[in-house]
């Protein structure tokens, strides 16, 4: 049996550093990392882009993941795809709980709003779907940030936004409650984005079991809380719609 | 009432359904289970009737079981059901005397021809409200009654009945035979004044009244289910799908007005209490009627044949993207549609055109259209053809729609709702429980058993879960429909007599 092919797997340590890190890198930074001549770094490179695996951002010249290998990766679902399998699901959150539903994805450090069902009162709302909300500051943010701590670590190197009073910005504890959210979940939101809202959101898998998205309501903080805590039977519709949507989804049935 | 729940039948084209309602009109179970299609010749359509009756009660068993509910459980059961499709069974055994002939069945073309005569298509359209077209139930009737010996004698002698989908399942489930005024509308064979069958029209139809089921109202107690798993459940509404989705909708007012969207896409109008027979190619119908004592309200339908279907069209014969849902993504690669327009006449123009000659045309192409723009195009085929639709329903009804209340599968694209408000220039709305069919036949059904009180209390239900509002930018959307024009322009007269069809 022959030997491992060197090619490939220099090919694949590249990719590894590419996912790693939420950032492009340039030939010089891989070939640093690799131990490898800059030629043969930019070899591998232009095949991995040929193939569709690598792409090369146009203005600083730097490389990263590319789309087909995306596609190809258990952790994309297109947002327009999840939003269709979820539609009714969302539906029956926001018609149970009384309150707004919204599905978000991760982009970079932010929750991209894929989808947003009203709450049911029939007051003035408008439709959020392409809005980007800070993933530290939000439910939606959080429940996804637990599953992808990569970008939680990416995070750090910035400091954290404030928003109000609550707004976690101490990177130590925002890494607490990550473990807190894995450990029960669902994710809450205690005003930590706006004044006097509040919001709980629970991961959703895809059928490989990879957080694909999160959904989750929001609204006033004394609808969705008794004596500061979420209250449970909303945790409780919450948690049920989105491991339906994942159900729908393909994830293995629990 | 003790009972908590109405059921809900839906049985469609490509499945049957069944969902559980509470008394808030939320979703509580869902079942479903598809069945086979039988293409015995191009242009054939047919369903097995025993095979959608064992389903629908597969699918009621499995909508019980979801929610762990029993029959005492349940109000009422309605029913909303694929429109026009034909079955012809035995009174004595049930037994079906031939697979049911599919609305979307093209073999009474011929049959269409002839009974056209001299004067066209809109021979019947006083009477019935409808042209002349393959559809409808009254040509496929005749068609099974001179190809099979001795049926016509049978019929005639009341020993072989007719019904659309409501009355096969109202027979199977409670032994009765009847069906409801917004089926009946759609058979060719109802005069829309009498609410009655028309004798000039079963005379030139040739077909015999004895084997017709009695008219009643939508929502009325037909009967109980005599078996398993609703024995004793009142069976107490019937509506054709579209009409359900109307009152689902909860268009109980002359002027408000509803679009499903699906594989194709239908607009239906709410006209009140008087027919409006349309001068610009829309179908006179019925919206519904909710109770024996109560008034029929009338509809103008403006049906679209290629919207989803096109979606599915650039999926599986382009293979540009690899699900429905994607075709968003790829649009939103571009900023517009680079000036490609797509109008899928697949098998001629439908409302408002009525062309048959006419066969599909991308136009606007250019060596800088890529495949974003070709799936924006296809997008906004929906958009400019549901824009042609409501100008109909303008000309013919005096009132100006103010929005549009949308539903179905494709509402879940937000590019293209959006397009629609900006082409329509009105808000487009879609309301909390999309599965509006279902919804309309539980609501009649719960109206019929006084699980509802009145429909305003109804109207409660409806909660806007999205809504689009128009961007202001009135001559870009103006341009691209005269350019949309001249691309249908470009459509007609395409089929010669030659070709093979």
């Amino acid at each position: 049996m022959p030997g491992p092919i060197q090619s490939i797997e220099r090919a694949a340590a590249i990719l590894r550093l590419l996912s790693g890190r939420s950032r492009r890198l340039g030939v010089a930074e891989l070939s640093g990392e690799l131990g490898l001549p800059k030629g043969t770094v930019h070899g591998i490179l232009r095949t991995l882009q040929q193939v569709g695996f690598v792409e090369q951002d146009a203005e600083s010249g730097k490389y990263q993941l590319g789309a087909a290998l995306l596609h190809m990766g258990s952790s994309y679902l297109d947002g327009n795809e999840l939003r269709t399998r979820a539609l009714n699901w969302a539906d029956a959150l926001a018609a149970r709980s009384g309150e707004s539903v919204r599905i978000g994805t991760l982009h970079e450090s932010q929750v991209l709003i894929v989808h947003h069902v009203f709450r049911p009162d029939d007051s003035r709302q408008a439709l959020e779907v392409g809005t980007l909300l800070p993933a530290h500051a939000t439910a939606l943010g959080k429940a996804l940030l637990a599953h992808h701590r990569y970008i939680a670590t990416d995070m750090a190197r910035n400091d954290l936004q404030t928003f109000t009073a609550s707004t976690i910005t101490d990177i130590y504890r925002l890494r607490r409650e990550l473990d807190e959210v894995t450990e029960k979940g669902w994710a809450g939101d205690q005003e930590e984005l706006y004044h006097g809202i509040a919001s709980i959101a629970a991961p959703i898998e895809d059928r490989r079991r990879v957080v694909v998205g999160a959904m989750g309501i929001s609204g006033a903080t004394e609808r969705l809380c008794d004596d500061g805590r979420p209250r449970p039977e909303l945790i409780g519709y919450v948690m049920e719609t989105a491991r339906a949507v994942s159900r729908e989804l393909g994830a293995i049935p629990w | 009432m003790s009972e908590k729940y109405v059921a809900s039948i839906d049985q469609g084209t490509a499945s049957s359904r069944c969902i559980i309602f509470d008394q808030a009109g939320r979703i509580v179970s869902v079942g479903q289970k598809e069945h086979r299609h039988h293409f015995p010749r191009p242009g054939w359509v047919e369903h097995d009737p025993e095979e959608i009756w064992s389903n629908v009660l597969l699918v009621v068993a499995e909508a019980l079981e979801n929610a762990s509910l029993t029959r005492d459980d349940i109000a009422a059961l309605g029913i909303a059901n694929q429109r026009e499709t034909t079955v012809l069974w035995e009174r004595r055994t049930g037994a079906p005397v031939h697979r049911a002939i599919n609305w979307q069945d093209t073999r009474t073309d011929h049959l269409i021809h002839e009974l056209e005569g001299d004067e066209g298509q809109d021979r019947f359209r006083r009477r019935c409200g409808l042209p002349l077209a393959t559809y409808f139930s009254g040509p496929k009737i005749r068609w099974l009654l001179d190809r099979i010996p001795g049926l016509r004698e049978r019929a005639e002698a009341g020993d072989v009945l007719f019904g659309t989908i409501d009355s096969w399942l109202i027979w199977k489930l409670c032994g009765r035979h009847v069906t409801d005024v917004t089926n009946a509308s759609r058979t060719m064979l109802m005069n829309l004044e009498t609410l009655d069958w028309d004798d000039e029209l079963l005379d030139a139809m040739g077909v015999p009244r004895s084997m017709l089921p009695s008219i009643q109202a939508s929502a009325s107690v037909y009967g109980e289910a005599r078996s398993a798993p609703l024995a004793g459940v009142p069976v107490a509404s019937a509506l054709g799908d579209q009409h359900a989705a109307l009152v689902g909708q909860t268009c109980f007012s002359p002027g408000e007005a509803k679009c499903t969207y699906g594989t194709g896409s239908f607009l239906v109008l709410n006209t009140g209490e008087e027919p409006i027979f349309s001068a610009s190619g829309l179908l006179t119908t019925m919206g519904y009627k909710l109770g024996e004592d109560q008034p029929a309200t009338y509809a103008l339908e403006g049906s679209i044949a290629v919207t989803g279907a096109l979606v599915q069209w650039f999926r599986d014969n382009l293979g540009l993207i690899g699900s429905a849902p994607e075709i968003e993504t790829l649009a939103r690669t571009v900023e517009d549609n680079g000036g490609c327009y797509f109008v899928p006449a697949f098998s001629g123009l439908f409302a408002p055109h009525w062309r048959s000659d006419a066969r599909g045309v991308i136009a606007g192409l250019t060596s800088y259209i890529n495949r974003g723009h070709l799936a924006r195009a296809v997008l906004e085929a929906t958009a400019w053809q549901t824009r042609e639709v409501v100008e109909a329903v303008n000309a013919d009804y005096p009132v100006k729609m103010t929005a549009l209340k949308v539903d179905g599968g494709m509402t879940a694209n937000n590019l293209l709702m959006q397009f629609l408000a900006d082409v329509l220039d009105a808000p487009v709305m879609r309301p909390i429980v999309a599965e509006t069919v279902s919804l309309g036949a539980a609501y009649a059904a719960g109206l019929a058993v006084g699980f509802w009180p009145d429909q305003s209390s109804l109207r409660e239900h409806w909660h806007k879960a999205a809504e689009w509002l128009p961007r202001r930018n009135g001559a870009n959307v103006e341009k691209g429909y005269r350019k949309w024009k001249k691309a249908v322009a470009r459509t007609v007269n395409w089929v010669d007599e030659d070709d093979e069809e």
